[in-house]
């Protein structure tokens, strides 16, 4: 995810600190993997050196100075250009479970007790997940559904691969 | 052999249709509480094996224990008076008789148990209020939607308070939203009342709200619990 775009769209609604700009990132966006404060430090700057943001005011009182910092038009214009334009879908060819698979028939390892601990492994996350949701707020729902769905198609590519295994295994051996 | 503390319990069983094996020795066993997923691909048993642990379907071969009661040693009254008491049942579609009103499918059980019919239908009003569908009392089943019919068909299994709940796809007609609110409604339901569930299913976000889950291969079962 660009850092710099989400904390430059945070700048639209009014100028925040950088303390404040993590905290709301967080919050909203975070979830399991907060910012760290160099980041945030590192991306301001940035957005600084290339003009999308300045500096809307500085404080001193007790303790290290605080910046404030607004968002430019140029920002302005930058994250309309970012919202507007579709990401990149995944384009999932580069599967480690694939690799595994081929290299457990390869190498005569048992390939369905490996995909089915994976199954297992990945239901065991759902499970985490949908809990997770149950107790969440709409936001919570919403995030947890996005990464169930993905968890959800790799598990239906589980057991496709379980159920052709014994042909996978002809092909790769003998290719 | 039960595992300890378990209400359903089976093991080896075999089922043959003819020239088909629908289950080739498989196991299963449930504690009070427990949610259990049955899973695998179309085909490999797992409406067979859920038949057998109800008592619908009697397997060729292997045991069955409810309570530590073998099914296969009870007469056939004992086994429907047995499944009308302690069992409720949801499927994927057409449980519901079209005749009744959704408040009297929902007391129909309660009834066939030979509660009063002012008793039987308060207690099917609370149900109903439960999985959300209190607005559809009067209504007919033809009048309803598919999900909502759906929750009522849960409200009715669970309104004779069974200790095993048996459900086959029940959100397979469904939209994953209304999937997922029924199978919500359902575990919450199912945990306060302290009833076990097999959840026969194929989709995993259904799966991911039991406690764990079985694959069913070739007629056989796997305890995926031990795939790690
Ligand atoms: N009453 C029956 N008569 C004959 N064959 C049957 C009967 N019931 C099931 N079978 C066969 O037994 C096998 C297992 O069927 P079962 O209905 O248990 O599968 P399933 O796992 O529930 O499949 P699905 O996901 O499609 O519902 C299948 O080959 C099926 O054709
Ligand atoms: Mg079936």
């Amino acid at each position: 995810m660009s850092i710099g775009h989400t904390l430059l769209g945070l700048l639209e609604s009014g100028p925040r600190h950088g303390y404040d700009l993590k905290r709301t990132f967080d919050e909203k966006f975070g979830h399991d993997k907060p910012l760290h404060y160099g980041q945030v430090y590192s991306t301001m700057s940035r957005l600084l050196k290339n003009g999308l943001v300045e500096v809307d005011g500085i404080e001193t009182e007790g303790g290290p100075e605080r910046k404030r910092y607004a968002i430019t038009d140029a920002g302005i214009t930058d994250v309309e250009t970012w919202l507007a334009t579709p990401e990149k879908p995944e384009p999932y060819l580069q599967s480690t479970l694939y690799t595994k698979v081929v290299l457990a028939l390869l190498t005569d390892r048992d390939a369905s007790e490996m995909l089915d601990s994976q199954r297992a492994e990945h239901l065991r996350l759902m499970r985490i997940l949908t809990d997770r949701k149950r107790k969440g707020d709409l936001a919570d729902q919403l995030i947890c559904d996005h990464a169930l769905f993905h968890l959800e198609a790799d598990l239906r590519w589980l057991e496709l691969a379980a159920a052709r295994l014994n042909k996978l295994a002809e092909e790769v051996r003998s290719a | 052999m039960t595992p300890a503390g378990s209400l359903l319990t089976a093991s080896g069983l075999r089922k043959t249709y003819g020239p088909t094996t629908a289950l080739d020795g498989a196991d299963f066993s449930i504690h009070p509480g427990e949610v259990v997923a049955v899973m695998g691909p179309s085909g490999s048993g797992k409406s067979t094996l859920l038949h057998c642990l109800a008592g619908i379907v009697k397997p060729d071969e292997g045991s069955i224990t409810y309570n530590g009661r073998e099914l296969a040693g009870l007469p056939d009254a004992a086994l429907s008076a047995l499944r009308r008491s302690e069992f409720g049942f949801v499927f994927q579609f057409g449980q519901l008789v079209p005749e009744l009103t959704c408040v009297e499918n929902v007391a129909l059980p309660l009834r066939l148990n030979g509660a009063r019919r002012k008793d039987a239908e308060q207690t099917a009003r609370t149900w109903m209020e439960r999985l959300e569908v209190d607005d559809l009392l009067g209504k007919r089943p033809g009048e309803v939607s598919g999900g909502q019919g759906q929750r009522v068909a849960v409200a009715r299994a669970l309104a004779t308070n069974p200790r095993v709940l048996f459900a086959d796809e029940p959100t397979g007609a469904l939209d994953s939203l209304n999937g997922e609110r029924v199978m919500e409604l359902l575990t919450d339901a199912a945990r306060s009342t302290n009833a076990a569930v097999v959840l026969v299913t194929h989709e995993t976000r259904v799966a991911a709200y039991s406690d764990r889950e079985i694959v069913v291969r070739d007629g056989r079962s796997r305890d995926m619990e031990r795939a790690v």
